[in-house]
Parts: structure tokens; sequence; C-alpha cells
């Protein structure tokens, strides 16, 4: 969209019509000492100046090296018709139509989503989506803890992603809730511990699933005493292993959460992602953010609508069910086009792809004597290695030989100064898989 | 029994220490027609005045306010299915029930007379 600037003429007769003498006459009742003296701004460049800047610096960009890494955002294929169809001027917008109903398109592909978002995770609401993955877990403690009316505490695991608990405190910190983290035994939850801590004091166990070292386990006994004492489960996922795992429906939990970038949105230093927030029906009510639904109009004709306002803060004031009143729509609607593209029989194969090729590296570095793999429970696409030697001096000899290897996990956990976490997606190819063993072996 | 209004315009009926509360013809004539009504936990404690239901509408979304303090020990549980019978008959559908903890503030509320006359002012 092009900048156009208001003329001088434009400004003068816009003054003159609310009677003032200048634009700086509406800064009048901003104190003088608050005031900015000056924004020291540099020269503005031309923009051809402004091209070349941007090319120098993207000129330092290092795209070789071939990518191992995992823990919460993941290097994927984005099918070329994802690029295609999202930058249509009728879609390419990042922000949420605020005159929803006159953008019936956009709603129409938020209703898509939905209806996708359902069918991956087996709960039966979602919203148009969250921010991220981790915004979407701190939205659902709060949720629990509306829906517990009483119960003010939350059990989070510490297998859900160090960040998304970060994220979760943030949010939550000035809540009148208890947050309990619990801390992993080896690479999974200490259900001992839990079974120990859940009563009916507890509003929600939150849990990940593949967890943060990529293990994947068995949580319906955990559900079945949390629902005993009618405490919610949440259960978090990194939606790719939806395709071949249990869905949050099937194993009863009772919120969805999970990060969107793995669906059809590019990696870009971090984001932009979204978040995925899903719950069964029952709760509904206490779902935030924007949620389309269809009707009919006065014609007959069918129709997509905001449903459901009243939970949401322009209606429902200091009583509304979050401050989000917006969506990562454009994420969302990239994440609906690559769902479409791959339907379910391929969004199933791609999930198997993920874990065969994650089995097969997995294999070739088992082979390896001075390795050992971390995980005791089966893993879907990541698991941790152990290393005889620290895990910087991994990383940056990996390097050294054009991979990034994986997460140092010392960054995020205490004792793990010779643990990396590992990943593989379908865009590894076996003999970028081989070579990376045979580096690895060279290394250690 | 004698039925008592707020200004609120929720009513109340007190029969052996236990009050009903339901919304006013008018209340429910202003709000249009009603989608959903979130009662209160049986158990919950109130004290007159304090929000402890919630009602949809396809016009708003207001609180409803106990006119009388007390102890919640019934909901009208129809309502989370059928809202729509506060359309239809709003004087005669209580939505929860207490356990009145001081019944002189039931005497503090308007009769019907007096709701009446302080309609007429709106």
């Amino acid at each position: 969209m092009p900048y156009t600037p208001h003329t001088k003429d434009d400004v003068q007769k816009m003054c003159a019509q609310i009677g003032i003498k200048d634009e700086t006459e509406l800064f009048d009742s901003i104190p003088n000492e608050l005031r900015a003296k000056s924004f020291d701004l540099e020269e503005g460049l031309s923009e051809f100046e402004v091209f070349e800047n941007f090319k120098s610096l993207a000129s330092q960009n290092d795209t070789s090296k071939v990518s191992f890494l995992g823990g919460g955002y993941y290097d994927h294929i984005i099918p070329t018709a994802v690029d295609a169809l999202s930058t249509r001027s009728e879609f390419y917008t990042a922000y949420t139509p605020y005159q929803a109903e006159a953008s019936q398109g956009t709603l129409q592909a938020l209703y898509e989503y939905q209806t996708m978002i359902c069918n991956l995770t087996g709960m039966e609401a979602t919203n148009a989506s969250m921010y991220d993955g981790g915004t979407a877990i701190a939205e659902a403690a709060l949720m629990a803890v509306r829906i517990g009316k009483k119960r003010k505490k939350i059990i989070v695991d510490s297998g859900v992603n160090p960040i998304y608990i970060k994220i979760l405190k943030t949010y939550l910190a000035y809540h009148e809730l208890v947050v309990i983290t619990l801390e992993v035994k080896n690479d999974g939850s200490d259900r001992e511990t839990l079974l120990g801590l859940i009563d009916d004091s507890i509003a929600g166990y939150i849990f990940q699933n593949p967890n943060f070292f990529g293990s994947i386990e068995d949580y319906s006994e955990i559900i079945k005493a949390l629902h005993d004492v009618k405490a919610l489960a949440i259960m978090s996922s990194y939606p790719i292993a939806l395709g071949i795992l249990k869905s949050a429906g099937e194993v009863d939990a009772d919120i969805y959460c999970g990060d969107g970038q793995s669906l059809g949105n590019y990696l870009g230093f971090g984001g932009p992602s979204f978040g995925i927030l899903a719950c069964k029906e029952k709760y509904i009510r206490n779902l935030p953010g924007r949620i389309v639904g269809i009707t009919d109009d006065r014609e007959g004709k069918r129709a997509y609508v905001l449903t459901l306002q009243a939970r949401e803060q322009h209606i429902r004031r200091d009583k509304a069910t979050s401050n989000i009143c917006s969506n990562q729509n454009l994420m969302a609607l990239r994440a609906t086009i690559f769902l479409a593209l791959l339907g379910k029989e391929g969004f199933e194969k791609l999930a198997l792809q993920n874990y065969n090729k994650s089995e097969y590296l997995k294999a070739e570095l088992s082979k390896i004597d001075a390795i050992k793999i971390y995980n005791q429970n089966p893993t879907f696409n990541e698991f941790v290695i152990s290393l005889p030697i620290s895990a910087s001096e991994f990383i940056d000899k990996m390097e050294e030989k054009g991979f990034f290897a994986g997460l140092r996990l010392e960054t995020l956990f205490e004792n793990f100064e010779n643990r990396v976490l590992v990943s593989t997606t379908e865009k590894r190819t076996k003999a970028q898989i081989d070579s990376f063993a045979a580096c690895v072996k060279e290394i250690v | 029994m004698s039925k008592r209004y707020s200004n609120e315009h929720e009513w109340a009926i007190l029969d052996g220490g236990i009050a009903s509360i339901g919304l006013s013809a008018y209340a429910v004539e202003q709000l249009g027609d009603i989608t959903f009504v979130e009662l209160p936990e049986i158990g919950a404690e109130a004290n007159k005045d304090d929000s402890i239901a919630f009602i949809e509408s396809v016009k708003a979304a207001s609180d409803i306010y106990t006119p009388v303090g007390g102890e919640v020990v019934e909901s009208n549980e129809k309502l989370e299915d059928t809202p729509e019978l506060l359309n239809e008959a709003a004087e005669t559908t209580w939505i929860f029930k207490l356990k009145v903890s001081d019944s002189s503030e039931f005497e503090t509320l308007m009769d019907e007379a007096a709701y009446k006359a302080y309609l007429d002012t709106l």
C-alpha cells in the first residue's frame, strides 16, 4: 500500500475545521516537560538507498547450514501455494478485520480454519487463533481457573516448553492464582508426585505431549485422576504430531493448546506464528478470542459472523474472558491453506515421515559408542543426546561442518551441560542424516 | 407470600427463609431474546447487590444482582438448555434460590405498586 501523506493544504483545512491554529495545539494537554525535545532520527533515505541497505544486510545471512534444530520451531517444507494464495490482496493483511462481517471471505477462511483445527485436535470448539503457543497456554490456565470457580491452583509440567512456562508465569503474575511447577523425572512426567498433588483445590494440569524433550507418554491415567476431582486436563502439543498420535479429544483432554508455526509458517527468527486454543463445547463461553460462526442472512443465504461476542471486552467490559480482541489472522490463514493442501492422508504421511526420519537418526547415532540417547520414552521427531564433550564445543564443531546440530539444553535447564536436543523433519534427506551422523562420530 | 422488586429489576419471593430470585417482565422485555444464563454455584455466599449470575440476550450481556444476601441453595438448571423460559414467563421463572441471611433486606425492597410507580419514572 502506498504511503499517502497529507499536503500542507490538507492539514490547514483540517485545523481550520476544528478551530485550531496548527496541529501542535493538539498536544497542548501534554505538559511541556514530558514532550520529546528531539527524536534523534537520521536523514531519510531514498527508495534506492533503502533497497541497497537491506540487500547488504540480507547478504550476511548464512542459508547454507543444514538445520537439526527443534524445540518448538521446526524447519518444514512450505508448499508454494501457501505463499501464492496467502499473499493475494484480498487476504494479505496481518490484521483481523474490524468491520468483520464486511469481510466474508476472511471470515469463511477462519471458519474453515476452526473446522480443521477441531478435526485435528479432536476438540469440539476453537477460536480464530491466539498469538502463539505460550499465550495459548496462559489463556488455557485462565480458562481453567474461571471454570474451576474457587480453585486457584494450576500445575504445569516442566516437560512443557520452558519458554511457554515463562510466558505463562508472566501472563499470570498479577492474577490471584498459584502456578505449581512439576519437575520432570528424567525425560517424562513424575507421575507419583503428580498423583499426590491432584486434589479438589487444583483447577487444571498443563502437560505437553510429546514433551520438550520429544518424549511421548500415555496420560490417560492422569487425565482420569484429574476428572475424578473435577480438575481440567490441558494438553499442549506440536500439531504435526497429531497426525499419528492420539488427539486431545481421543485422550479426553478438556483444553488443547499448540503453536501453529509448523503449519505453513516460516521460521523467520522465531515468528510470526500463531497459537491454537481449542476446548470441549461445554467450555466455549470461557474460551477467549474471536469465534466465527455461520448463519443465514435475511435472504436465506449463508453468511459468516463473529459469534458469542458477549465473552469479549467490547460487550462484557471488565468481566470479559480476556483482553485479546484480535487474532493472528494471516498466520492462521496460511495454516488453513497448508492443511487443505495436505488433506487428512497427506497430514498423516507428513507426521509419519517426521517420526521415521527421527527414528533413523536415533538408530544411526545409537551406533556411536560415545553417544547416549537420554530419552527412556518413545519419541516423535526430536530427542536428547548425551555427549562426552560439552554441548557448546559440539555445536561449534558441527557448525564448522555445515550443521546447526541442535539446541543446547543447558541454556534452559540446570545440569544439562552435555545434552543437546536434536530434531528432524521431512525436509532432511537420508544423505543429510547420514552425513550428520558421520560428522558426529568424527567429533566425539 | 409477597413479591418484592429491586431497582435493578430483580424480583424476590420470600417463603420460610428461602428467597426465589427472578427478573421482572420489564427487564426481560428490555433485554430481548435471551440466549444464555450463567447460574450461580450452589453453596456460594452472596451479599445483597452482589453480581452472582449473568445473562446474555441478542442485544446485551448483563449481570444479575441478588436483591437479598444469603447462601445459594438452588439454581434453575432448566435455564441452561432453555433460557427462553425467561422470555415466556419472566415473573414466574425463578433463576436461583437463596437461604436468606437477613430478612430485613427483603423488607427494604419495593412492593408491586411501588415498583410499578418506579417503572413510570424511567
